[in-house]
């Protein structure tokens, strides 16, 4: 921030708008005008149509209030999509600018700025979007695999979205107002520190987590409550979908890690704003205990992203390949095993710092371990496949593109683990060619098979599969030219987050690696039509049996997209993959003897409360602190009031049931 | 409620099904009141008298009484046993106590090694070094 003017530092100023002022708007920066009139364009069009169309009763009514998870799910994916695509475009910056910056060339992007994008393209790329779009998938699957009607506590689950989406407005607002931390994605003090960082910043960094990540826990507690207590008759834990159980063993760590995120930032913001000195140079702060604690909540979270992921490439090859999963109870051992294991090797993020050969040999090993459990998991995959009928279709690709990407990222991973050669790759792009390598290759690969597996049932007709391959090939192709490069470069020795480069040797793999990232740029667009083309033909590719995949979990049983209710009737389980097993006996869909169904109700609670916790974030990252105290009663007013609200449920009455089942049984009937 | 039987497990109604946790009675949540009442004067105690000369002895022994009293809320005031919800609560009690014991044991040795291996970070530190 550049010093205040006087005139504009008068106390009344300061008094209303805290350390706001006009050089907080990054008007000498080209770039960020030019988004911010398109990202202002973009947004006045968008309004106006939905404005013009008068569509802003059917959003709050249907979406914004909404407590079902099925729409709930869809705003994560949304929301995941859209911040993917900032995510996305901060990637390409920076790939653009090292391919420049060599021979005396600075590139296009100063420090100041270059060094807000590479800290917001990890921030956004783990917190908003690979988290909204697993807690998506997990909320739209994860009930209607167990037979249940809703999560256990809708409201809840509206609440915990909103409040994701608060984060990432936070974020996204630190682009136009501002800045962004500067320090990387973990921000480590004592560079995050008040000394260091003395601007907003690591404020917006700490605020846009804070509120993000309650949301993450609640909905954490939401899914492990659900599938603990919500499941259908007869469907013990060794029935449960595999995707469940992962989501169960992903929740579970949720639930264990996040409070640490929460506490760590809790103690960097005291250093922050009331002078502690937990992480400081001096005054008895120790900058290592930060990075100590961050880690214990950073590996269990890597697993947290990964471990749904798993369970989409489980159900996906069981489908695709016509026959039951290979090893269930192993696949669930495993999954737990890798739970448990994933709060043993925090410190491998940061063997360099100096704890000694007996420390770090104990975090190595113990990170070998995890290959064994995930090990065994690829095999039953492969022998899933093995004898199967397999079907080549979107899904099964992106799980086979899986099985080859991850399993190198998995031995770069255990290349990583040996002490001796982290002390050479340690914040090396080899190190950052393996984690794109392992989230790329398993992460967003699984949530696409994940979007192209799932898409027929939340809107009932299939996706476009020549623009999904288009799409699929540029990523795949595209993701081993961008990447590549960095094992080698990283080989070679070059550091991470560099700006600019002296060696013009290297300049080649920094081009290869951008070519790989146009690459993947065409495959995103590629993506985006696919949906758009697929919406276009929709009567084309309409699926009326709610089961397009001949699929195995009970997710397939009701049709799709499935009514509010989800089932009719809870089904009562007999065997593991419960709708095959019914499809093998010759099940019946009952015709008669319907109901009443009991659901909760909408509330706008969750979004105005999420609304008060943005108010609330910029008073305590501007230091307006009239702001931060009104809207922190305010956020308590509105919690205490709805508890007042007794109108929470309603009744689907018996003959809107009837009609919905009676139609779908005319659907049916269609198809002969 | 009505339609209870497909509430029981369409939605979140769960208030009274499930867990079957046994609620206290009066005089349980008054023993429970009552050992945690003494084993908060106690520490208190302790520390405003001074009774130890070594502060460290009255430091473990208040960590000691920490440990009883949560305890003691967990068995009083949250029903816990090892049945209650049908074996989940003891499940996750005992995950909790395992990652508990990984982080606190696990930073301790790390930091421990840390500081033994690394020069202090500020001159102030080094100037308080033996």
């Amino acid at each position: 921030m550049s010093p205040h003017p006087a005139s504009e530092n008068s106390g009344i100023w300061k008094m209303i708008f805290g350390r706001l002022d006009w050089s907080a708007i990054p008007l000498h920066e080209p770039i960020l005008i030019g988004t911010f009139a398109m990202v202002a364009i973009g947004g006045i069009a968008v309004l106006g149509l939905v404005t013009k169309y008068r569509l802003w009763g059917m959003l709050w009514n249907d979406w914004f209030t909404t407590v079902d998870h099925k729409r709930i799910g869809i705003m994560y994916m949304i929301l995941g999509l859209i911040m993917f695509l900032r995510g996305f475009a901060d990637a390409i910056m920076m790939r653009l600018q090292q391919a420049m910056a060599f021979n005396g060339s600075e590139g296009y992007l100063n420090a100041h700025h270059y060094d807000q994008i590479f800290t917001a393209h990890g921030v956004i790329m783990i917190f908003f979007v690979a988290m909204p779009m697993i807690t998506g998938i997990m909320n739209y699957i994860v009930p209607l695999q167990i037979g249940a009607r809703d999560v256990s506590f809708p409201f809840l689950n509206n609440f915990s979205f909103w409040m994701t989406t608060a984060g990432a407005v936070i974020v996204m607002m630190s682009l136009f107002v501002g800045e962004f931390a500067r320090t990387g994605w973990l921000a480590y003090p004592p560079l995050s520190g008040i000394a260091y960082s003395p601007g907003v910043g690591v404020d917006y960094y700490i605020w846009g987590l804070q509120i993000a990540g309650i949301g993450t826990l609640l909905s954490g507690v939401n899914l492990i409550a659900t599938i603990v207590k919500m499941r259908a008759p007869g469907m013990n834990m060794m029935k449960l979908p595999v995707f469940t159980w992962t989501s169960l063993c992903a929740n579970v760590l949720i639930v264990a890690a996040f409070p640490v995120l929460t506490a760590v930032l809790a103690l960097l913001s005291l250093d922050r704003y009331v002078g502690t000195a937990f992480f400081t140079n001096d005054m008895g702060g120790n900058p290592m205990m930060y990075v100590n604690l961050i880690w214990i909540w950073g590996h269990p979270e890597v697993y947290i992203l990964i471990l749904p992921l798993f369970g989409v490439f489980s159900e996906v090859t069981s489908t695709f390949s016509s026959k039951r999963l290979f090893g269930y109870s192993s696949m669930v051992y495993a999954t737990v095993v890798i739970a448990i294991l994933s709060y043993l090797v925090w410190l491998h993020h940061f063997f360099t710092m100096g704890s000694g050969a007996s420390v770090n040999s104990f975090f190595g090993i113990t990170t070998m371990v995890i290959s064994i459990p995930t090990g065994a998991k690829l095999f039953n995959w492969l022998f899933t496949m093995y004898r199967g009928r397999i079907r080549f279709e979107l899904p099964m690709m992106w799980t086979v593109a899986f099985m080859l990407t991850f399993t190198v990222g998995g031995m770069t991973g255990v290349l990583l683990a040996v002490p001796p050669a982290d002390f050479v790759l340690h914040n090396s792009l080899f190190l950052i060619a393996h984690f794109h390598n392992v989230i790329i290759g398993g992460v967003l690969f699984g949530l696409f098979a994940a979007i192209n597996y799932w898409w027929p049932k939340a809107f009932g007709y299939k996706l476009d599969t020549v623009w999904g391959k288009r799409s699929f090939w540029l990523w795949v192709v595209g993701f081993w030219f961008a990447f590549m490069p960095l094992y080698i470069l990283g080989l070679m020795g070059v550091t991470r987050r560099m700006r600019v480069f002296d060696d013009p040797s290297l300049q080649i793999w920094f081009q290869i690696a951008a070519f790989g990232s146009l690459m993947i740029a065409a495959g995103i667009a590629c993506m985006f039509v696919q949906f758009g083309v697929s919406i276009k033909n929709r009567d084309k590719l309409r699926d009326t049996t709610g089961d397009p995949w001949d699929g195995r979990t009970l997710e397939w049983a009701t049709s799709s997209p499935p009514p509010d209710y989800n089932f009719a009737f809870t089904p009562v389980i007999h065997d593991n993959d419960a709708w095959a097993d019914m499809k093998k006996r010759g099940y019946q869909r009952p015709l008669s003897g319907y109901e009443a169904i009991h659901m909760p109700s909408n509330t706008g609670t969750g979004i105005i409360i999420a609304g008060l916790s943005i108010a609330f974030s910029v008073g305590m990252i501007w230091y307006m602190w009239w702001l931060a105290g009104l809207s922190f009663v305010g956020i308590l007013a509105v919690a205490i009031g709805h508890t007042f609200n007794y109108k929470r449920d309603f009744y689907i009455p018996k003959d809107v049931v009837e009609r919905t089942e009676g139609e779908r049984t005319a659907l049916l009937a269609t198809q002969g | 409620m009505s339609a209870h039987d497909h509430a029981e497990h369409g939605h979140g109604h769960h208030d009274h099904h499930g867990g079957h946790a046994a609620h206290g009675t009066m005089g349980s949540y008054m023993i429970g009141f009552g050992l945690s009442v003494f084993l908060t004067a106690i520490p208190f105690w302790l520390v405003m008298t001074g009774f130890f000369a070594n502060p460290q002895t009255t430091a473990i022994i208040i960590m000691a009484f920490a440990v009883v009293q949560i305890v003691v809320h967990m068995i009083y005031f949250l029903h816990m046993n090892t049945r209650s919800e049908g074996g989940w609560s003891m499940m996750a009690l005992i995950f909790t106590l395992v990652l508990v014991v990984i982080t606190l044991s696990g930073s301790m040795w790390v930091m421990y090694h840390l500081n033994h291996n690394m020069m202090p970070m500020s001159v102030g530190d080094m100037s308080q070094m033996p």
